[in-house]
């Protein structure tokens, strides 16, 4: 008989780690595509997913139930990529005379025509990737959380721990940040 | 260049392109062994650890305060010592009530 996910929390608790295998198993696709949206080397995702599962065995006991397993656990994956983005800040992408051909393409086919490009071509995904990679540990995460996950303000509360009045400041910063990214790309190339 | 459609329009791309939820061969194979070989939480050791940590401020301090006791005071250009002038200011009031009889 299969056991239910409360039962093999509570054999975890007790220090079973092969209670915690099926959980494992249950949840590390969203924790892996969790890591991907902030990690871009695979080496790095699975360092952030096997330390999400370490913390997730280490604080079970602050996992009360009141909330699906998955909410506790997803609140603990973003906090790791928050952590991830701030160990890893200085290494924040910075030249952007490097940007590849299809890349300057799609900018100067943007330029020319902004309604006729493809937002589904992947220049514009590696771009978006690299402006990302520019914007600071905080930014990056609202911007994340809020414009491509359209999660809500209180969610994102909810996720990163911070209060809502401050996840609308630096909503407001992280928007203001990345137009200035923009802005810097778009000087570098047409003016 | 108008940056806010740019935004948007690479805000849309983002979106379009959600991260591949795939998860390495085995993977709660390994998470199962190395927890498994993870020592278990020693809160002893961890308590001792964060002493020592708070160590090291606290012998700094007692150093600075140690320094700033021992260090030379300025001597005062006045003769009288403390307790003299103490002694004043507190009886000034008596010695002004004695001299208006």
């Amino acid at each position: 008989m299969e056991r239910t996910e409360a039962e093999l929390i509570a054999a975890a608790l007790k220090g079973d780690p092969a209670s915690f295998e099926p959980l494992v198993q249950k949840y590390s696709p969203r924790v892996f595509a969790t890591a991907r949206r902030y990690a871009r080397l695979e080496r790095e995702v699975e360092d952030i997913a096997q330390e999400v599962w370490v913390k997730a065995f280490q604080k079970l006991g602050s996992f009360r139930g009141e909330a699906p397993f998955e909410h506790w656990l997803m609140r603990l994956a973003v906090r790791t990529c928050y952590d991830f983005l701030r160990a890893h800040q200085r290494n924040r992408e910075s030249a952007f005379s490097e940007l590849s051909e299809p890349e300057d393409d799609w900018l100067e086919r943007f330029a020319a025509a902004p309604d006729s490009v493809n937002e589904q071509a992947d220049a514009a995904k590696q771009l978006v990737e690299r402006v990302l990679a520019q914007m600071s540990p905080p930014g990056r995460l609202i911007i994340t959380l809020l414009e491509i996950e359209d999660r809500s303000v209180k969610e994102i509360a909810q996720l990163t721990g911070w209060s809502v009045p401050l996840v609308k400041v630096r909503a407001y910063r992280a928007r203001a940040e990345m137009r200035k990214i923009l802005a810097h790309i778009a000087k570098d190339k047409y003016l | 260049m108008n940056l806010e459609p740019l935004q948007q329009k690479l805000l849309a791309a983002a979106r379009a392109h959600p991260p591949a939820d795939h998860v390495p061969y085995a993977f709660e194979k390994r998470i199962r062994a190395h927890l498994s070989a993870l020592p278990p939480v020693d809160l002893a050791a961890l308590w001792a650890r964060a002493l020592w940590r708070a160590a090291v401020p606290c012998v700094a301090f007692t150093l600075l305060l140690a320094t700033w006791s021992f260090a030379p005071v300025p001597v005062s250009p006045t003769t009288e010592d403390l307790s003299q002038q103490f002694e004043q200011t507190l009886l000034a009031a008596a010695d002004q009530l004695e001299e208006s009889w």
